[in-house]
């Protein structure tokens, strides 16, 4: 509406910045701090051998007479303070939430992004195509969509995992978990983009790049798949915050990450072994943290999906 | 409508024979079943005699149908790991789950329904709109998350209540130990029920709400108040009764979810039902006990969504003039 009365600015940053959706996002609180939120722990985990003050992996750097340090208070034999406190072996709380978060992001982003190229993928053709392979695939869609998708996680975890020989578990484990909690999730991306393609693929532009004689598969990634990503930008936000629950869950439950390379899920799971004994923080930091990770991501879906639909502007 | 049921059916059944393929396969490729059954010391003859014996030896389709035809009868060998029929582990520790399900599904019920018409009668209270925070964090808390706090606030901080096991059970004669008799099989089964039922709860809550809403905007309820008829007969004799049915579809649809997350209730609080028990064949890679959970899993989800689909059908005319005008 502006534009009428206001010269476009120049420079590709002053346009993004003068966007709908970037003046969307200056004027909801909740959906910068939750940006701020998330972006802040992203930086942190992925900067998290630069930030931590100890390596939890380095058996070298360990003391076990620093174990159960309260926080902010000198150890009883030390006399080593940690800000977060120490677990049962001694390891620094504050270093492990930093390289468990870094482990439960990379799961959720592989995972989302497995899903995603999977249900984009089966989508698009399933939507361009018709026919039998698009009955065959909304029927399936429509099976899986009953089971929630946990259940689905564990349950396809549980059956790879006994296909991988025992020797290969423990390396595997991170990929297996990846791809269950993938497989358990591509459904909601199918579904929008095949209602998407249906749409689009008899509009005009389409048409033409057919006349062209423009290949199939060029027609879906170069003109198709960029007018549906809308729709899947936002399914991925909030599939990002169920991937790092559904990931945190199943370590909880110790069927997830291996005990190696500890995620936030495994730290709650180790932190609630220590609950009766009065170790509050081993449990409490993590949970905290897993917490203010899902419910930033999952807001800033919210708002992500309020901002693109045009019916609410 | 008799097209619409074989469908319904015919895809049930499907679905079912694909988890018993992915079961049998399980079975088939984990591990050498022959392996596990002979000491180190059997011949290389002996072995294959027992292969022959046990019908390893018969084609794939052979293999499945004699599979098909033992789950049928519930027969899914025995495990690996606890060296006990699976069906008898199965059937020893379906109770304690069913007991959970069934008092988690019935509290998030009555406390949903409740707090839906709370909410929606006293709009703008601050008690309703505390409740609505609550159930705010209710919905974005992971299950097992609900279930640490509740057992550092109630068990460890207040002592109150017991945080793992079934407390003390009675045996019921048969295969059926309760925990609703003693005292201790009461208070132990409090924490995991709220686990369990509180997603359910908020779920319930937020659409009673919405329909509340709704329905006592409507004409009928302006001419039932016009009548002169009291408040109470208004809410709940008109408004409530008009906004039940769809709340009980959905309760119906989430008994399904309800058994899937006692998975995660049971793990937290140690409770000695069949979801601790697939945990641990996953952990251990027990494959029968493993196969016949997924077939069993399988076959509630399955039930249940035929059930409320063959229902809707029958409930909903409209629903039957859709499917036939969009030609599926």
């Amino acid at each position: 509406m502006s534009e009428t009365h206001k010269p476009r600015p120049a420079g590709r940053f002053a346009r993004a910045w003068d966007s709908d959706i970037a003046y969307s996002f200056r004027t909801s609180p909740v959906a910068v701090v939750a940006a701020v939120v998330s972006v802040f722990i992203i930086l942190a985990a992925i900067f998290a051998p630069l930030i931590a003050p100890y390596d939890p992996f380095n058996p070298a750097s360990l003391n076990l007479m620093d174990g159960f340090t309260p926080p902010m208070e000198p150890n009883a034999f030390t006399g080593n303070v940690y800000w977060l406190g120490t677990d049962n072996q001694g390891r620094d709380v504050f270093s492990t939430i930093l390289y468990g978060a870094r482990i439960s992001l990379f799961v959720g982003f592989a995972a989302v992004l497995f899903a995603m190229v999977l249900g984009i993928s089966l989508g698009l053709i399933a939507g361009y195509r018709g026919g039998w392979v698009d009955s065959l695939l909304m029927r399936v869609a429509d099976v899986q969509l009953t089971f929630p998708s946990i259940l689905l996680a564990l349950l396809i975890f549980g059956v790879a995992r006994g296909f991988i020989p025992p020797a290969y578990r423990e390396v595997m484990a991170i990929w297996v978990l990846i791809v269950a909690i993938g497989l358990s999730d591509w459904v909601q991306y199918a579904r929008v983009v095949r209602g998407a393609t249906m749409v689009e693929k008899n509009k005009e532009y389409v048409q033409a790049a057919r006349v062209i004689g423009a290949h199939p598969v060029k027609i879906l990634l170069r003109h198709i798949l960029p007018n549906v990503m809308g729709p899947v930008l936002v399914i991925a936000t909030i599939g990002l915050a169920l991937a790092i629950i559904a990931e945190a869950t199943l370590s909880f439950l110790g069927v997830g990450v291996p005990p190696t390379q500890p995620s936030l899920g495994t730290l709650i799971r180790i932190g609630q072994q220590y609950l009766f004994s009065g170790e509050w923080w081993i449990l409490l930091f993590p949970s905290i943290t897993l917490l203010a990770l899902a419910l930033a991501v999952n807001l800033l879906g919210d708002w992500l999906r309020d901002a693109l639909n045009p019916r609410l502007r | 409508m008799l097209a619409f049921i074989l469908r319904r059916v015919l895809q049930s059944v499907i679905v079912m024979l694909t988890v018993a393929l992915v079961a049998f396969a399980l079975f088939r490729f984990v591990g050498d079943p022959i392996a596990s059954m002979v000491g180190q010391e059997a011949t290389l003859a002996e072995r294959m005699e027992l292969r022959e014996a046990l019908g390893l030896n018969d084609p794939f389709i052979v293999q499945f149908f004699t599979f098909l035809s033992r789950a049928v009868v519930g027969d899914f060998g025995i495990s690996y790991r606890l060296q006990q029929p699976v069906m008898e582990l199965i059937l020893s520790r379906l109770p304690a789950t069913l007991e959970l399900a069934l008092v988690s599904g019935i509290a998030a019920f009555v406390f949903g329904v409740g707090f839906g018409v709370y909410t929606a009668l006293r709009r703008g209270g601050w008690a309703s709109s505390s409740i609505m925070t609550v159930s705010l964090i209710g919905v974005s808390l992971p299950t097992f998350l609900i279930g640490v706090l509740l057992i550092w606030v109630f068990a460890v901080e207040l002592q109150w209540l017991p945080s793992f096991g079934r407390g003390d059970v009675v045996d019921l004669g048969g295969w059926w130990r309760t925990g609703f008799l003693t005292e201790s099989g009461r208070m132990s089964m409090i924490l995991p029920a709220i686990t369990l039922g509180l997603y359910q709860m908020t779920l319930i809550m937020r659409l009673v709400r919405a329909e509340m809403l709704e329905v006592l905007r409507a004409d009928y309820i302006k001419f039932a108040r016009a009548r002169g008829l009291s408040n109470r007969a208004v809410n709940f004799g008109h408004a409530l009764k008009n906004t039940l049915v769809p709340v009980i579809t959905i309760t119906g649809l989430q008994l399904g979810s309800i058994i899937a997350f006692s998975i995660i209730t049971e793990t937290v609080f140690q409770w000695p039902g069949v979801g601790a028990l697939f945990i641990n064949s996953v952990r251990f890679v027990d494959v029968p006990v493993m196969a016949a959970y997924l077939m069993l899993i399988a076959l509630v989800f399955v039930v249940i969504n035929l059930i409320v689909d063959l229902l809707y059908y029958l409930v909903d005319p409209r629903l039957r003039l859709d499917r036939s005008a969009a030609g599926h």
